[in-house]
């Protein structure tokens, strides 16, 4: 299926990108991110911890485990630092 | 029960004028603002970028404001977000609340504070004489959000 992804702070610098639209089979955010991992280093380096990255499945915050069956847009961003 | 999310500075004396204009039946207006500091630290700060996640900001702040009304008997709430760069002196945000009496208004602005520090998308990259990095989330601000007892991150 056809996804937006979204990457913001130093995600979006590690990745060189701001968003971008791919194909995946994954069912879940973290086979998501094992496909974008696999794809290339600077993919590797912005996810090595995944204890330092949130996510978002079309604008609401989810789990790595949560399902994208259907998802429109997912967003990977540092912990949130608001206020 | 507003949600601003703007480039713009603001001014703070206008927007809780207009909060109370016309109304009679507000006991408690109280306001928060956050500001830019020129040190975080031992670092002197010299510029602060604000980023943001335009899609999602408005519904994650609404969804705040709705639940701080559901908890308080609140009459008015405004929460009020910059995003861009900014400089130290400069404001950030601010939230305001009002009530019939004092506590309610305070306890809610402190409520809104708690969740939009660690759950609206927003992310501050700091300019020091060193070079740019971004402001690591603190622990202290996700252990604030536990005494509103709030469900946990799914």
């Amino acid at each position: 299926m056809s996804l937006e992804l979204r990457y913001f702070a130093w995600l979006r610098e590690r990745i060189g990108l701001p968003g971008e639209t791919i194909e995946t089979g994954a069912a879940t955010v973290a086979d998501l991110v094992e496909e974008l991992r696999a794809r290339e280093d600077r993919y590797a380096l912005a996810f090595s911890d995944m204890g330092a990255v949130r996510v978002a499945i079309d604008q609401e915050l989810a789990g790595l485990d949560a399902p994208i069956a259907g998802a429109r847009e997912v967003a990977f961003f540092p912990p949130m630092t608001g206020g | 029960m507003a949600v601003r999310i703007q480039r713009e500075d603001f001014d703070l004396g206008e927007e809780l004028h207009l909060i109370r204009a016309g109304r009679r039946d507000l006991g408690a207006l109280v306001s928060f603002t956050g500001l830019v500091r020129d040190r975080h630290g031992a670092a002197a700060i010299t510029g602060l970028e604000i980023e943001h996640y335009p899609a999602m900001t408005r519904r994650a702040l609404e969804a705040i404001e709705r639940e701080a009304a559901a908890r308080w008997p609140l009459q008015a709430v405004l929460i009020l977000h910059r995003y861009g760069p900014l400089a130290p002196g400069d404001q950030i945000m601010m939230v305001a609340t009002a009530s019939a009496h004092r506590a309610a208004a305070f306890e809610a602005a402190e409520f809104l504070m708690d969740f939009l520090k660690s759950r609206a998308p927003f992310w501050k990259k700091e300019t020091t004489p060193e070079g740019a990095r971004w402001v690591d989330a603190r622990a202290s601000d996700e252990a604030a959000l536990a005494r509103w007892h709030a469900p946990a991150r799914s």
